[in-house]
């Protein structure tokens, strides 16, 4: 007969286990995931800690678009496509942000000298945060564009559009987090890593096209606002909705968050597990 | 005769970890036999936690080195994750999550598929009791449930060897007797377990060999039988009326009973060992002729408590007991003279 047992099967002895001290890219990917996984069920517990992806594109997107409408399209309808793409880069970019500050407060709880002496990969707590941390920006992209709506927007780049615009400003924020989580990472308190990062955030987002063309500025930042890889990403967008084409100034936002990955993502597991 | 590797599941020499100028571990040599229960007793800030942090992979050694079943824990630490289980001194567990909910993460972590992992956690759940509280938010469990849940996780990967960081402080004696039973089948599955506690009696309960720390090094190691034997056969316990007396009392005990006595002033009561109970007596008298009056006296069986006060110096200097015990001595003699 065979009953479950509640008392453990004898343990096999340490000495005659064979065991490798690497970690496959397999191991890794399913760590990841189990560790994005929880960052969702974190999600899920607080979902006071939603209120930045909620009530924030709302908020903006009826603000910017009533104020400056008139005054910068004519009428607040008319400024709908110009503002749209720039109140999304600039929300969701917003929200990367929060990935590092909440990563900080992570690791400094209890669970992480677990996470530690477990055989896992060792970037797997990171990679797993930023991970769970695209729905959020999944949820500010359509809470944007869903405000808009309402507010009479029709982006002539359909819904075709409006998508691959969201997926084109979800991977640009997952790419800018691993600055944030950088930041994490090294900074010693969480108050610490929303300074700093808001500080380099700023400047990035105003000083772009994201909410009055270029042409208005004067020379010097209209210079700064072309180089900005910020201004890129919200053309792009604006190219996506509007006509629902590709151009290429998405491969350049694009070419821009994978150098941000290939510089940023080593150096953040590094200090992780310099920590760790 | 050789030692084969397969005989220590811990083999430690030389360990040290310094944190600034503090040397938490100061040369820590461990040797914890395959399929014991060996227990480490110390102070407060003896360096217990810090040398199961090394041991464990989570701190880097500054110097010496460490084997777990023959895998050195710096050169390869991912091996000696998969063969060790930790129980922090702190549960670590997430708080945010339910128990049921951090059982199956842990266990998707270390390769269960995720019907594994539910089943495993369940099991996990009810072996411990906490199957009513599974689905429970952790923040909301009771310090007994949160170290039971602790130990669970630290279960699943069915270890051959545990770490448990005082894993019955703050229990009550009906948990902690529960704790004590889980250990003790863990053994007989075939686990090692190295456990770190305050309370001697679980040591002495417990344990197979006792190693005390103390400033960051080995004071004592031994079987609870070899410890008990080198504080003598015997203690006698004295508590004087007079507090001012102890200092003088401590001087005669000395001297009459070849022993010095661990003294502690709150309580006005002295503890010295004793080989041979007919020397009561003398210091009986010695004491009336020194004008000490006594207020109760009693002879014990060793206890771990005396080895514990006794190797590590009652908890006072050593060099300042010596100070104390040379002018207690001096104003003795003078009052003889
Ligand atoms: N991360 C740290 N940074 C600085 N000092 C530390 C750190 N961890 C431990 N120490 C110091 O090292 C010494 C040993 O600490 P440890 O935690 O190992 O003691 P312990 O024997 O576990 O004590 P307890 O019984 O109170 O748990 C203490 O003096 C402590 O202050
Ligand atoms: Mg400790």
């Amino acid at each position: 007969m065979t009953t479950a047992t509640v008392t453990p099967a004898l343990i096999i002895p340490g000495a005659e286990r064979s065991l490798k001290n690497s970690v496959g890219l397999g191991q890794t990917l399913s760590n990841s995931f189990a560790m994005a996984w929880r960052g969702l069920l974190k999600i899920k517990r607080t979902p006071e800690q939603l209120f930045d992806v909620t009530f924030q594109p709302i908020l903006l997107t009826v603000m910017f678009t009533y104020i400056f409408g008139g005054a910068i399209a004519g009428t607040p309808e008319d400024y709908l496509p110009f503002i749209v793409p720039g109140i999304l880069v600039q929300t969701v970019i917003m929200t990367s942000v929060v990935t590092g500050v909440q990563l900080r407060e992570d690791m400094t709880k209890g669970v992480f000298d677990r996470f530690r002496s477990f055989p896992i990969a060792r970037v797997a707590p990171l990679a797993g945060a930023l991970l769970a941390d695209t729905v959020r920006y999944a949820i500010a992209s359509l809470v944007t564009f869903a405000t808009a709506l309402v507010m009479g927007y029709r982006p002539d780049g359909g819904l075709a559009g409006v998508l691959l615009a969201s997926v084109l400003v979800i991977v640009s924020a997952w790419s800018l987090s691993w600055i944030f989580a950088f930041f994490g990472v090294i900074a010693r308190s969480a108050g610490a890593v929303q300074g700093i990062s808001l500080m380099i955030l700023f400047p990035l987002t105003f000083l772009s096209n994201a909410f009055v063309p270029a042409s208005t500025m004067p020379d010097w930042l209209a210079w700064f606002v072309s180089v900005n890889p910020v201004s890129h990403l919200v053309t792009a967008t604006r190219e996506l909705t509007t006509t629902g084409a590709s151009g290429v100034e998405v491969w350049v936002a694009l070419a821009a968050s994978a150098a941000v990955v290939a510089v940023f993502a080593p150096l953040t597991v590094r200090a992780y597990m310099r920590k760790a | 005769m050789t030692t084969s590797t397969t005989g220590w599941a811990v083999e430690a020499e030389g360990l040290v970890k310094a944190f600034g100028d503090t040397r938490a571990v100061d040369g820590v040599d461990l040797h914890v036999p395959t399929g014991s229960v060996y227990g480490v007793l110390g102070p407060n800030g003896a360096g217990k936690t810090t040398t199961i942090s090394m041991l464990a992979t989570l701190l880097r050694p500054d110097a010496g080195s460490a084997r777990v079943f023959g895998h050195d824990v710096v050169r390869e630490p991912q091996i000696v994750r998969q063969l060790v289980g930790l129980t922090g001194q702190y549960a670590s567990l997430d708080e945010a999550l339910s128990g049921v909910e951090n059982l199956v993460l842990f266990s998707r972590l270390q390769g269960c598929s995720r019907a594994g992992a539910r089943r495993k956690a369940a099991e996990l759940l009810e072996e411990f009791g906490l199957a009513d509280a599974a689905k429970k938010p952790v923040t909301q469990y009771s310090g007994g449930m949160r170290r039971r849940l602790d130990l669970a996780a630290s279960l699943i990967a069915q270890p051959p060897l545990m770490f448990l960081d005082e894993p019955t402080t703050g229990l009550d004696p009906r948990t902690r007797a529960r704790m004590w039973q889980t250990i003790r089948r863990l053994v007989a599955t075939g686990s090692t377990v190295l456990l770190t506690t305050q309370y001697l009696d679980e040591a002495d309960q417990l344990a197979d060999r006792i190693a005390v720390i103390d400033h960051g090094r080995v004071v004592a190691e031994g079987t609870n039988e070899e410890l008990k034997a080198s504080v003598g056969e015997s203690s006698l316990h004295l508590r004087l009326v007079d507090a001012d007396d102890l200092d003088d009392a401590s001087v005669a005990l000395e001297r009459v009973l070849g022993a010095r006595p661990a003294v502690s002033p709150e309580a006005g009561r002295l503890t010295a060992p004793i080989q041979n109970a007919d020397r009561v007596t003398d210091l009986l008298v010695t004491l009336r002729e020194s004008g000490i009056r006594v207020a109760e006296m009693s002879v014990s069986k060793p206890t771990l408590d005396e080895v514990f006060l006794t190797v590590t110096g009652h908890g006072v200097e050593p060099d300042q007991m010596d100070d104390v015990d040379a002018e207690a001595s001096a104003a003795l003699e003078g009052s003889r003279a």
